[in-house]
Protein backbone atom coordinates (compact mmCIF):
# COMPACT_ATOMS: atom_id res chain seq x y z
CA UNK A 1 0.00 0.00 0.00
CA UNK A 2 2.72 2.42 1.04
CA UNK A 3 4.69 1.29 -1.98
CA UNK A 4 1.81 2.14 -4.30
CA UNK A 5 1.44 5.52 -2.66
CA UNK A 6 5.13 6.27 -3.06
CA UNK A 7 5.19 5.25 -6.73
CA UNK A 8 2.10 7.26 -7.60
CA UNK A 9 3.33 10.32 -5.75
CA UNK A 10 6.49 10.09 -7.81
CA UNK A 11 4.40 9.70 -10.99
CA UNK A 12 2.24 12.70 -10.15
CA UNK A 13 5.26 14.82 -9.28
CA UNK A 14 6.86 13.81 -12.56
CA UNK A 15 3.72 14.59 -14.58
CA UNK A 16 3.12 17.98 -12.98
CA UNK A 17 6.78 18.88 -13.20
CA UNK A 18 6.92 17.82 -16.82
CA UNK A 19 3.84 19.83 -17.76
CA UNK A 20 5.06 22.94 -15.95
CA UNK A 21 8.45 22.61 -17.59
CA UNK A 22 6.81 22.20 -20.97
CA UNK A 23 4.64 25.22 -20.28
CA UNK A 24 7.60 27.48 -19.53
CA UNK A 25 9.99 26.03 -22.07
CA UNK A 26 7.41 26.16 -24.86
CA UNK A 27 7.07 29.92 -24.48
CA UNK A 28 10.77 30.11 -25.21
CA UNK A 29 10.64 27.48 -27.96
CA UNK A 30 7.80 29.34 -29.63
CA UNK A 31 9.74 32.59 -29.69
CA UNK A 32 12.98 31.03 -30.78
CA UNK A 33 11.43 28.84 -33.47
CA UNK A 34 9.46 31.76 -34.85
CA UNK A 35 12.64 33.80 -34.91
CA UNK A 36 14.67 31.14 -36.68
CA UNK A 37 11.86 30.59 -39.18
CA UNK A 38 11.92 34.27 -40.09
CA UNK A 39 15.70 34.87 -40.16
CA UNK A 40 15.73 36.57 -36.78
CA UNK A 41 17.59 35.82 -33.56
CA UNK A 42 14.78 35.84 -31.05
CA UNK A 43 14.85 36.31 -27.31
CA UNK A 44 18.48 36.65 -26.28
CA UNK A 45 18.83 39.29 -23.57
CA UNK A 46 17.44 38.07 -20.24
CA UNK A 47 20.11 36.60 -18.01
CA UNK A 48 20.63 35.21 -14.55
CA UNK A 49 23.65 36.61 -12.76
CA UNK A 50 25.33 34.21 -10.38
CA UNK A 51 25.29 36.02 -7.01
CA UNK A 52 28.50 37.79 -5.96
CA UNK A 53 30.02 37.33 -9.39
CA UNK A 54 29.77 39.08 -12.71
CA UNK A 55 29.03 35.81 -14.53
CA UNK A 56 25.84 36.25 -16.48
CA UNK A 57 24.08 33.16 -17.77
CA UNK A 58 22.21 34.01 -20.93
CA UNK A 59 21.73 30.49 -22.31
CA UNK A 60 20.17 31.59 -25.59
CA UNK A 61 17.53 33.62 -23.80
CA UNK A 62 16.12 30.66 -21.91
CA UNK A 63 15.39 32.85 -18.91
CA UNK A 64 12.92 35.06 -20.77
CA UNK A 65 10.15 32.75 -19.62
CA UNK A 66 11.12 33.32 -16.00
CA UNK A 67 11.34 37.05 -16.61
CA UNK A 68 7.83 36.94 -18.08
CA UNK A 69 6.52 35.01 -15.11
CA UNK A 70 8.04 37.45 -12.61
CA UNK A 71 6.69 40.37 -14.61
CA UNK A 72 3.18 38.91 -14.54
CA UNK A 73 3.36 38.25 -10.81
CA UNK A 74 4.49 41.81 -10.08
CA UNK A 75 1.93 43.57 -12.26
CA UNK A 76 -1.13 45.29 -10.97
CA UNK A 77 -4.05 42.90 -10.79
CA UNK A 78 -6.64 45.13 -12.37
CA UNK A 79 -10.23 44.08 -11.75
CA UNK A 80 -13.14 45.38 -13.79
CA UNK A 81 -16.24 46.49 -11.92
CA UNK A 82 -18.28 43.43 -12.83
CA UNK A 83 -21.39 42.01 -11.23
CA UNK A 84 -19.98 38.49 -11.42
CA UNK A 85 -16.71 38.81 -9.56
CA UNK A 86 -16.80 35.17 -8.44
CA UNK A 87 -17.02 33.90 -12.00
CA UNK A 88 -14.35 36.38 -13.00
CA UNK A 89 -11.97 35.07 -10.34
CA UNK A 90 -12.85 31.45 -11.05
CA UNK A 91 -12.53 31.40 -14.84
CA UNK A 92 -8.71 31.21 -15.16
CA UNK A 93 -8.67 28.24 -12.81
CA UNK A 94 -11.50 26.52 -14.66
CA UNK A 95 -9.38 26.83 -17.79
CA UNK A 96 -6.12 25.91 -16.14
CA UNK A 97 -6.80 22.95 -13.87
CA UNK A 98 -8.56 20.55 -16.30
CA UNK A 99 -5.62 20.95 -18.64
CA UNK A 100 -3.35 19.53 -15.96
CA UNK A 101 -5.79 16.74 -15.09
CA UNK A 102 -5.93 15.39 -18.66
CA UNK A 103 -2.41 14.10 -18.29
CA UNK A 104 -3.49 11.69 -15.54
CA UNK A 105 -4.64 9.09 -18.05
CA UNK A 106 -1.82 9.44 -20.56
CA UNK A 107 0.87 6.76 -20.26
CA UNK A 108 4.33 8.28 -20.37
CA UNK A 109 6.33 5.07 -20.16
CA UNK A 110 6.08 1.29 -20.19
CA UNK A 111 6.00 -1.10 -17.27
CA UNK A 112 8.02 0.03 -14.27
CA UNK A 113 9.44 -2.59 -11.91
CA UNK A 114 10.87 -0.64 -8.96
CA UNK A 115 12.32 -3.83 -7.47
CA UNK A 116 14.56 -4.33 -10.47
CA UNK A 117 15.39 -0.65 -10.67
CA UNK A 118 16.53 -0.46 -7.03
CA UNK A 119 17.64 -3.97 -5.97
CA UNK A 120 17.95 -2.85 -2.34
CA UNK A 121 14.22 -2.12 -2.29
CA UNK A 122 13.24 -5.32 -4.15
CA UNK A 123 12.04 -7.05 -0.99
CA UNK A 124 9.90 -4.13 0.08
CA UNK A 125 8.21 -3.86 -3.32
CA UNK A 126 7.74 -7.62 -3.49
CA UNK A 127 7.73 -7.91 -7.29
CA UNK A 128 5.00 -5.36 -7.90
CA UNK A 129 5.05 -3.65 -11.26
CA UNK A 130 3.44 -0.38 -12.26
CA UNK A 131 2.57 0.89 -15.72
CA UNK A 132 3.87 4.44 -15.97
CA UNK A 133 0.51 6.15 -16.04
CA UNK A 134 -1.09 7.97 -13.14
CA UNK A 135 -4.58 6.51 -13.50
CA UNK A 136 -5.17 3.27 -15.41
CA UNK A 137 -8.79 4.05 -16.09
CA UNK A 138 -10.88 2.02 -18.50
CA UNK A 139 -12.51 5.28 -19.54
CA UNK A 140 -9.23 6.94 -20.46
CA UNK A 141 -10.27 8.72 -23.64
CA UNK A 142 -13.59 9.74 -22.14
CA UNK A 143 -11.73 11.42 -19.29
CA UNK A 144 -9.65 13.31 -21.84
CA UNK A 145 -12.72 14.60 -23.62
CA UNK A 146 -14.55 15.34 -20.40
CA UNK A 147 -11.74 17.50 -19.04
CA UNK A 148 -10.97 19.26 -22.28
CA UNK A 149 -14.69 19.99 -22.46
CA UNK A 150 -14.43 21.78 -19.14
CA UNK A 151 -12.06 24.36 -20.56
CA UNK A 152 -14.90 25.53 -22.83
CA UNK A 153 -16.84 26.45 -19.70
CA UNK A 154 -13.84 28.38 -18.41
CA UNK A 155 -13.47 30.35 -21.63
CA UNK A 156 -17.17 31.17 -21.78
CA UNK A 157 -17.25 32.05 -18.08
CA UNK A 158 -14.35 34.43 -18.58
CA UNK A 159 -16.07 36.03 -21.54
CA UNK A 160 -19.35 36.43 -19.70
CA UNK A 161 -18.13 37.58 -16.31
CA UNK A 162 -15.71 40.19 -17.65
CA UNK A 163 -18.63 42.47 -18.48
CA UNK A 164 -17.02 43.62 -21.70
CA UNK A 165 -18.34 43.42 -25.24
CA UNK A 166 -15.11 42.14 -26.68
CA UNK A 167 -14.84 39.51 -23.96
CA UNK A 168 -18.41 38.42 -24.55
CA UNK A 169 -17.83 38.10 -28.29
CA UNK A 170 -14.64 36.18 -27.63
CA UNK A 171 -16.41 33.88 -25.20
CA UNK A 172 -19.18 33.22 -27.74
CA UNK A 173 -16.68 32.45 -30.44
CA UNK A 174 -14.65 30.23 -28.13
CA UNK A 175 -17.74 28.29 -27.13
CA UNK A 176 -19.06 27.64 -30.62
CA UNK A 177 -15.64 26.90 -32.08
CA UNK A 178 -14.50 24.55 -29.35
CA UNK A 179 -17.75 22.62 -29.29
CA UNK A 180 -17.65 22.20 -33.08
CA UNK A 181 -14.10 20.96 -33.13
CA UNK A 182 -14.54 18.70 -30.14
CA UNK A 183 -17.10 16.80 -32.19
CA UNK A 184 -14.59 16.34 -35.00
CA UNK A 185 -11.94 15.30 -32.51
CA UNK A 186 -14.19 12.67 -31.01
CA UNK A 187 -15.18 11.28 -34.41
CA UNK A 188 -11.58 10.97 -35.58
CA UNK A 189 -10.65 9.04 -32.47
CA UNK A 190 -13.61 6.65 -32.92
CA UNK A 191 -11.77 4.95 -35.78
CA UNK A 192 -8.87 4.17 -33.47
CA UNK A 193 -11.22 2.85 -30.84
CA UNK A 194 -12.68 0.47 -33.43
CA UNK A 195 -9.22 -0.77 -34.36
CA UNK A 196 -7.75 -1.13 -30.89
CA UNK A 197 -11.00 -2.19 -29.27
CA UNK A 198 -10.35 -0.16 -26.14
CA UNK A 199 -10.51 3.36 -24.84
CA UNK A 200 -7.92 2.80 -22.16
CA UNK A 201 -4.95 4.81 -23.39
CA UNK A 202 -2.47 2.41 -21.79
CA UNK A 203 -3.99 -0.56 -23.64
CA UNK A 204 -4.03 1.44 -26.87
CA UNK A 205 -0.34 2.23 -26.58
CA UNK A 206 0.55 -1.36 -25.73
CA UNK A 207 -1.15 -2.47 -28.97
CA UNK A 208 1.02 -0.05 -30.95
CA UNK A 209 4.29 -1.74 -30.00
CA UNK A 210 4.52 -4.27 -32.84
CA UNK A 211 5.37 -4.10 -36.52
CA UNK A 212 2.89 -4.20 -39.40
CA UNK A 213 3.55 -5.14 -43.03
CA UNK A 214 7.03 -6.23 -42.03
CA UNK A 215 8.64 -2.84 -41.66
CA UNK A 216 6.19 -0.20 -40.47
CA UNK A 217 5.78 0.40 -36.75
CA UNK A 218 2.24 -0.47 -35.68
CA UNK A 219 1.46 3.11 -34.77
CA UNK A 220 -1.95 4.68 -35.02
CA UNK A 221 -0.79 6.97 -37.79
CA UNK A 222 -0.15 3.91 -39.98
CA UNK A 223 -3.64 2.54 -39.39
CA UNK A 224 -5.37 5.92 -39.53
CA UNK A 225 -3.27 8.46 -41.44
CA UNK A 226 -6.33 10.43 -42.41
CA UNK A 227 -7.64 10.59 -38.88
CA UNK A 228 -4.22 11.73 -37.65
CA UNK A 229 -4.33 14.83 -39.86
CA UNK A 230 -7.92 15.58 -38.90
CA UNK A 231 -7.23 15.01 -35.22
CA UNK A 232 -4.24 17.33 -35.17
CA UNK A 233 -6.16 20.04 -37.03
CA UNK A 234 -9.11 19.74 -34.69
CA UNK A 235 -6.82 19.71 -31.67
CA UNK A 236 -5.11 22.92 -32.77
CA UNK A 237 -8.53 24.48 -33.30
CA UNK A 238 -9.62 23.21 -29.91
CA UNK A 239 -6.58 24.87 -28.39
CA UNK A 240 -7.50 28.13 -30.18
CA UNK A 241 -4.12 28.56 -31.81
CA UNK A 242 -3.39 30.71 -34.74
CA UNK A 243 -5.07 29.52 -37.85
CA UNK A 244 -8.10 29.16 -35.56
CA UNK A 245 -7.45 31.82 -32.92
CA UNK A 246 -10.70 33.63 -33.57
CA UNK A 247 -11.74 33.80 -29.89
CA UNK A 248 -8.72 35.99 -29.19
CA UNK A 249 -8.15 37.61 -32.57
CA UNK A 250 -6.15 40.68 -31.65
CA UNK A 251 -7.14 42.79 -34.63
CA UNK A 252 -10.84 42.30 -33.98
CA UNK A 253 -11.33 41.54 -30.29
CA UNK A 254 -8.25 42.95 -28.50
CA UNK A 255 -7.57 39.75 -26.59
CA UNK A 256 -10.96 38.05 -26.82
CA UNK A 257 -12.35 36.49 -23.70
CA UNK A 258 -9.38 37.51 -21.55
CA UNK A 259 -9.34 41.16 -22.49
CA UNK A 260 -10.22 42.19 -18.94
CA UNK A 261 -7.68 39.93 -17.28
CA UNK A 262 -4.34 41.21 -16.15
CA UNK A 263 -1.29 40.08 -14.22
CA UNK A 264 -1.13 36.41 -13.29
CA UNK A 265 -4.78 35.73 -14.15
CA UNK A 266 -3.97 36.53 -17.73
CA UNK A 267 -0.75 34.57 -17.24
CA UNK A 268 -2.79 31.54 -16.24
CA UNK A 269 -4.70 31.68 -19.53
CA UNK A 270 -1.44 31.89 -21.45
CA UNK A 271 0.14 29.16 -19.35
CA UNK A 272 -2.90 26.93 -19.85
CA UNK A 273 -2.61 27.46 -23.60
CA UNK A 274 1.03 26.45 -23.61
CA UNK A 275 0.43 23.42 -21.41
CA UNK A 276 -2.39 22.47 -23.72
CA UNK A 277 0.07 22.46 -26.60
CA UNK A 278 2.03 19.87 -24.66
CA UNK A 279 -1.19 17.97 -23.86
CA UNK A 280 -2.18 17.93 -27.52
CA UNK A 281 1.31 16.71 -28.31
CA UNK A 282 1.06 13.99 -25.67
CA UNK A 283 -2.39 12.91 -26.87
CA UNK A 284 -1.30 12.82 -30.50
CA UNK A 285 1.81 10.85 -29.51
CA UNK A 286 -0.24 8.42 -27.46
CA UNK A 287 -2.95 7.86 -30.04
CA UNK A 288 -1.06 8.07 -33.32
CA UNK A 289 2.68 7.91 -32.71
CA UNK A 290 2.86 4.83 -30.53
CA UNK A 291 3.34 6.63 -27.23
CA UNK A 292 6.59 5.59 -25.59
CA UNK A 293 7.20 2.79 -28.13
CA UNK A 294 10.12 2.86 -30.49
CA UNK A 295 10.19 0.59 -33.54
CA UNK A 296 11.69 -2.83 -32.84
CA UNK A 297 11.77 -2.12 -29.13
CA UNK A 298 10.26 -4.25 -26.39
CA UNK A 299 10.64 -4.54 -22.64
CA UNK A 300 13.92 -6.46 -22.93
CA UNK A 301 15.65 -4.21 -25.45
CA UNK A 302 15.76 -3.89 -29.22
CA UNK A 303 15.02 -6.77 -31.58
CA UNK A 304 16.22 -5.71 -35.00
CA UNK A 305 14.82 -7.35 -38.16
CA UNK A 306 17.97 -9.35 -38.90
CA UNK A 307 17.42 -11.36 -35.74
CA UNK A 308 19.89 -9.22 -33.84
CA UNK A 309 18.89 -8.46 -30.30
CA UNK A 310 20.32 -5.72 -28.15
CA UNK A 311 19.65 -6.49 -24.53
CA UNK A 312 19.08 -3.53 -22.24
CA UNK A 313 18.80 -3.34 -18.49
CA UNK A 314 15.44 -2.43 -17.01
CA UNK A 315 16.60 1.04 -16.04
CA UNK A 316 17.84 1.73 -19.58
CA UNK A 317 14.54 0.56 -21.05
CA UNK A 318 12.51 2.77 -18.71
CA UNK A 319 14.73 5.74 -19.46
CA UNK A 320 14.57 5.15 -23.22
CA UNK A 321 10.79 4.93 -23.11
CA UNK A 322 10.43 8.13 -21.10
CA UNK A 323 12.85 9.98 -23.35
CA UNK A 324 11.19 8.60 -26.51
CA UNK A 325 7.83 9.87 -25.26
CA UNK A 326 9.22 13.31 -24.41
CA UNK A 327 11.00 13.64 -27.76
CA UNK A 328 7.86 12.71 -29.67
CA UNK A 329 5.79 15.17 -27.65
CA UNK A 330 8.35 17.88 -28.29
CA UNK A 331 8.31 17.18 -32.03
CA UNK A 332 4.52 17.45 -32.18
CA UNK A 333 4.67 20.67 -30.16
CA UNK A 334 7.26 22.00 -32.56
CA UNK A 335 4.99 21.12 -35.48
CA UNK A 336 2.15 23.03 -33.85
CA UNK A 337 4.39 26.05 -33.50
CA UNK A 338 5.39 25.68 -37.14
CA UNK A 339 1.71 25.75 -38.11
CA UNK A 340 1.10 28.76 -35.90
CA UNK A 341 3.82 30.80 -37.56
CA UNK A 342 3.08 29.71 -41.14
CA UNK A 343 -0.63 29.95 -41.69
CA UNK A 344 -2.83 33.04 -41.72
CA UNK A 345 -5.94 33.27 -39.59
CA UNK A 346 -9.31 32.12 -40.92
CA UNK A 347 -12.34 34.32 -41.07
CA UNK A 348 -14.86 33.40 -38.41
CA UNK A 349 -17.49 31.96 -40.73
CA UNK A 350 -14.75 30.00 -42.47
CA UNK A 351 -13.71 28.40 -39.21
CA UNK A 352 -17.16 27.04 -38.48
CA UNK A 353 -17.75 26.13 -42.13
CA UNK A 354 -14.45 24.28 -42.09
CA UNK A 355 -15.53 22.32 -39.04
CA UNK A 356 -19.07 21.41 -40.08
CA UNK A 357 -18.88 21.21 -43.87
CA UNK A 358 -15.37 19.89 -44.38
CA UNK A 359 -13.91 18.14 -41.36
CA UNK A 360 -17.06 16.56 -39.97
CA UNK A 361 -17.99 14.78 -43.25
CA UNK A 362 -14.40 13.69 -43.73
CA UNK A 363 -14.27 12.31 -40.20
CA UNK A 364 -17.55 10.47 -40.79
CA UNK A 365 -16.28 9.01 -44.07
CA UNK A 366 -13.09 7.96 -42.33
CA UNK A 367 -15.11 6.33 -39.59
CA UNK A 368 -17.33 4.45 -42.06
CA UNK A 369 -14.39 3.16 -44.10
CA UNK A 370 -12.60 2.09 -40.92
CA UNK A 371 -15.70 0.33 -39.67
CA UNK A 372 -16.10 -1.57 -42.94
CA UNK A 373 -12.44 -2.56 -43.00
CA UNK A 374 -12.42 -3.65 -39.38
CA UNK A 375 -15.60 -5.64 -39.95
CA UNK A 376 -14.20 -7.33 -43.04
CA UNK A 377 -11.00 -8.27 -41.18
CA UNK A 378 -12.51 -9.43 -37.94
CA UNK A 379 -15.72 -10.72 -39.45
CA UNK A 380 -13.67 -12.98 -41.70
CA UNK A 381 -11.84 -14.33 -38.69
CA UNK A 382 -14.99 -15.06 -36.75
CA UNK B 1 -26.36 49.75 -81.75
CA UNK B 2 -24.90 51.50 -78.81
CA UNK B 3 -22.99 49.20 -76.52
CA UNK B 4 -23.91 49.55 -72.87
CA UNK B 5 -21.33 51.20 -70.67
CA UNK B 6 -19.11 48.62 -69.10
CA UNK B 7 -17.42 49.63 -65.92
CA UNK B 8 -13.71 49.24 -66.05
CA UNK B 9 -12.31 46.90 -63.47
CA UNK B 10 -9.22 48.05 -61.70
CA UNK B 11 -8.60 44.86 -59.77
CA UNK B 12 -7.51 41.42 -60.76
CA UNK B 13 -9.97 38.61 -60.66
CA UNK B 14 -8.88 35.96 -58.23
CA UNK B 15 -7.21 33.35 -60.34
CA UNK B 16 -6.95 30.36 -58.08
CA UNK B 17 -6.69 27.08 -59.86
CA UNK B 18 -8.57 24.05 -58.67
CA UNK B 19 -5.37 22.76 -57.08
CA UNK B 20 -4.95 25.95 -55.11
CA UNK B 21 -8.57 25.98 -54.07
CA UNK B 22 -8.19 22.47 -52.67
CA UNK B 23 -6.42 24.30 -49.84
CA UNK B 24 -4.59 21.40 -48.27
CA UNK B 25 -1.77 21.02 -50.85
CA UNK B 26 -1.05 24.74 -50.72
CA UNK B 27 -1.06 24.66 -46.93
CA UNK B 28 1.43 21.81 -47.01
CA UNK B 29 3.56 23.77 -49.48
CA UNK B 30 3.57 26.78 -47.16
CA UNK B 31 4.52 24.63 -44.19
CA UNK B 32 7.27 23.12 -46.31
CA UNK B 33 8.69 26.54 -47.16
CA UNK B 34 8.76 27.68 -43.54
CA UNK B 35 10.21 24.42 -42.29
CA UNK B 36 12.92 24.49 -44.98
CA UNK B 37 13.87 28.00 -43.87
CA UNK B 38 13.84 26.81 -40.28
CA UNK B 39 16.07 23.84 -41.00
CA UNK B 40 18.46 25.94 -43.10
CA UNK B 41 18.86 28.56 -40.37
CA UNK B 42 19.09 25.89 -37.70
CA UNK B 43 21.93 24.08 -39.47
CA UNK B 44 23.71 27.41 -39.75
CA UNK B 45 23.32 28.09 -36.04
CA UNK B 46 24.44 24.58 -35.12
CA UNK B 47 27.48 24.71 -37.39
CA UNK B 48 28.59 27.90 -35.66
CA UNK B 49 27.49 30.36 -38.31
CA UNK B 50 24.89 33.05 -37.85
CA UNK B 51 21.50 31.96 -39.11
CA UNK B 52 19.83 35.35 -38.94
CA UNK B 53 19.94 38.65 -40.74
CA UNK B 54 19.74 40.60 -37.50
CA UNK B 55 22.74 42.39 -36.05
CA UNK B 56 23.13 42.30 -32.28
CA UNK B 57 22.69 46.04 -32.10
CA UNK B 58 24.90 47.60 -29.45
CA UNK B 59 27.59 44.94 -29.77
CA UNK B 60 27.65 44.82 -33.56
CA UNK B 61 27.29 47.63 -36.03
CA UNK B 62 26.02 47.11 -39.52
CA UNK B 63 28.51 47.16 -42.34
CA UNK B 64 26.70 50.10 -43.91
CA UNK B 65 26.79 52.12 -40.71
CA UNK B 66 27.36 55.74 -41.80
CA UNK B 67 31.01 56.69 -41.27
CA UNK B 68 29.97 60.28 -40.56
CA UNK B 69 27.32 59.29 -38.07
CA UNK B 70 26.88 61.89 -35.35
CA UNK B 71 27.18 59.73 -32.26
CA UNK B 72 28.59 60.40 -28.85
CA UNK B 73 30.41 63.62 -28.04
CA UNK B 74 34.16 63.62 -27.64
CA UNK B 75 36.27 66.44 -26.20
CA UNK B 76 39.60 66.79 -27.94
CA UNK B 77 42.69 67.00 -25.80
CA UNK B 78 45.99 68.78 -25.75
CA UNK B 79 49.09 66.61 -25.55
CA UNK B 80 49.14 67.07 -21.79
CA UNK B 81 45.68 65.54 -21.56
CA UNK B 82 43.79 68.69 -20.69
CA UNK B 83 40.67 69.44 -22.71
CA UNK B 84 41.08 71.74 -25.67
CA UNK B 85 37.90 73.52 -24.62
CA UNK B 86 38.24 77.14 -23.58
CA UNK B 87 34.80 77.36 -22.01
CA UNK B 88 33.60 80.02 -24.44
CA UNK B 89 30.02 78.74 -24.18
CA UNK B 90 29.46 78.96 -27.96
CA UNK B 91 28.26 75.37 -28.17
CA UNK B 92 25.94 75.90 -25.21
CA UNK B 93 24.57 79.02 -26.90
CA UNK B 94 23.94 77.41 -30.27
CA UNK B 95 22.53 74.22 -28.88
CA UNK B 96 18.84 74.06 -29.92
CA UNK B 97 17.95 71.67 -27.12
CA UNK B 98 19.92 73.63 -24.53
CA UNK B 99 21.51 70.56 -23.09
CA UNK B 100 25.13 71.72 -22.66
CA UNK B 101 26.17 73.18 -19.34
CA UNK B 102 29.66 74.60 -18.91
CA UNK B 103 31.21 76.03 -15.79
CA UNK B 104 34.37 77.97 -16.61
CA UNK B 105 37.49 78.02 -14.47
CA UNK B 106 40.65 80.21 -14.48
CA UNK B 107 44.13 78.78 -14.62
CA UNK B 108 46.79 81.55 -14.60
CA UNK B 109 49.59 79.03 -15.07
CA UNK B 110 48.46 78.20 -18.64
CA UNK B 111 49.13 81.51 -20.31
CA UNK B 112 47.84 80.56 -23.74
CA UNK B 113 44.50 79.24 -22.49
CA UNK B 114 43.76 80.52 -19.02
CA UNK B 115 40.05 79.74 -19.26
CA UNK B 116 39.10 76.06 -19.03
CA UNK B 117 35.95 74.08 -18.18
CA UNK B 118 35.56 72.83 -14.63
CA UNK B 119 32.26 71.24 -15.49
CA UNK B 120 31.20 70.29 -19.03
CA UNK B 121 28.00 68.30 -19.04
CA UNK B 122 25.56 67.19 -21.69
CA UNK B 123 22.08 65.93 -20.91
CA UNK B 124 21.70 62.95 -23.24
CA UNK B 125 18.06 62.53 -22.39
CA UNK B 126 17.37 65.71 -24.38
CA UNK B 127 20.24 65.91 -26.90
CA UNK B 128 19.00 65.83 -30.50
CA UNK B 129 22.40 64.95 -32.03
CA UNK B 130 22.20 67.82 -34.52
CA UNK B 131 25.93 68.48 -34.44
CA UNK B 132 25.61 72.25 -34.18
CA UNK B 133 27.94 72.31 -31.16
CA UNK B 134 30.65 70.79 -33.34
CA UNK B 135 30.00 73.41 -36.03
CA UNK B 136 30.05 76.27 -33.54
CA UNK B 137 33.23 75.36 -31.69
CA UNK B 138 36.03 77.79 -32.60
CA UNK B 139 38.71 75.60 -31.04
CA UNK B 140 37.71 72.23 -32.58
CA UNK B 141 37.35 71.10 -28.98
CA UNK B 142 34.16 69.08 -29.36
CA UNK B 143 33.55 66.42 -31.94
CA UNK B 144 31.11 63.64 -32.44
CA UNK B 145 32.35 60.09 -32.74
CA UNK B 146 30.75 57.52 -35.03
CA UNK B 147 29.80 55.26 -32.15
CA UNK B 148 26.42 55.69 -30.54
CA UNK B 149 26.32 56.50 -26.84
CA UNK B 150 25.11 53.94 -24.35
CA UNK B 151 21.88 55.77 -23.74
CA UNK B 152 19.69 53.44 -21.67
CA UNK B 153 19.85 54.25 -17.98
CA UNK B 154 17.83 53.67 -14.85
CA UNK B 155 16.67 57.27 -14.61
CA UNK B 156 17.21 60.56 -16.41
CA UNK B 157 19.84 61.82 -13.94
CA UNK B 158 22.12 59.04 -15.02
CA UNK B 159 21.92 60.25 -18.59
CA UNK B 160 24.04 63.30 -17.90
CA UNK B 161 27.39 63.02 -19.58
CA UNK B 162 30.31 64.38 -17.59
CA UNK B 163 33.62 65.90 -18.58
CA UNK B 164 35.59 62.83 -17.51
CA UNK B 165 33.47 60.57 -19.68
CA UNK B 166 33.81 62.77 -22.72
CA UNK B 167 37.55 62.82 -22.23
CA UNK B 168 37.83 59.11 -21.60
CA UNK B 169 35.83 58.16 -24.68
CA UNK B 170 38.73 59.19 -26.81
CA UNK B 171 39.45 57.32 -29.93
CA UNK B 172 42.97 58.53 -29.15
CA UNK B 173 44.26 58.92 -32.69
CA UNK B 174 41.41 61.23 -33.57
CA UNK B 175 41.37 63.36 -30.49
CA UNK B 176 45.01 64.03 -29.62
CA UNK B 177 46.16 67.11 -31.47
CA UNK B 178 49.64 68.49 -31.86
CA UNK B 179 50.13 71.38 -29.50
CA UNK B 180 51.16 74.50 -31.37
CA UNK B 181 54.78 75.38 -30.75
CA UNK B 182 55.39 78.11 -28.15
CA UNK B 183 56.59 80.72 -30.60
CA UNK B 184 54.18 79.92 -33.38
CA UNK B 185 53.07 83.07 -35.14
CA UNK B 186 50.70 81.76 -37.69
CA UNK B 187 47.44 80.68 -36.11
CA UNK B 188 45.07 79.13 -38.60
CA UNK B 189 46.84 80.86 -41.48
CA UNK B 190 48.18 79.38 -44.65
CA UNK B 191 51.68 77.96 -44.65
Amino acid sequence: MTQDLLVYVVFIAYAVGMLMTFGTVLTWVERKQAAVMSDRIGANRAYVRIPFTQIKLVWWGLFHGIADGIKMLMKEDFKPRTYDSLGYALAPWVVFSPVLLVFAVIPFGGMLDPGRLFPSLAEWFGGRTYPMQIAQLDAGLLIVFAFSGLTIIGAMLAGWSSDNKFSLLGGLRAGSQMISYELVMGLTVLGLILIFGSIDLGAMVRQQSGIVLGFLPAWGVVYQPFAAVLFLTAAIAENKRIPFDLPEAESELIAGYYTEYSAMKMGLFMFAEFIEIAIVGALFTTLFLGGYNLPYMNDAGFTLPGGITIAMSHGAVVLTQIVAFLVKVMLVCSFQILVRWSLPRFRYDQVLKFAWKFMLPLALVNLCVTAVLVWSHQGAAL
Amino acid sequence: MKTPYKRKQYWNEPTLSLWERAYLPEILRGLGITSIVFLRNMTRWISGKKGALTTYYPEETRFDYAPLNRGKHVLTQRPDGKPQCIACNMCATVCPAKVIEIEAGFDPSDVAHPKYPIRFEIDYSRCVFCGLCVEACPEDAIRMAKETPGLPAEDRWQMWLTLEEMLSWKPQGDVAKPYPAAGAKKIGGAE
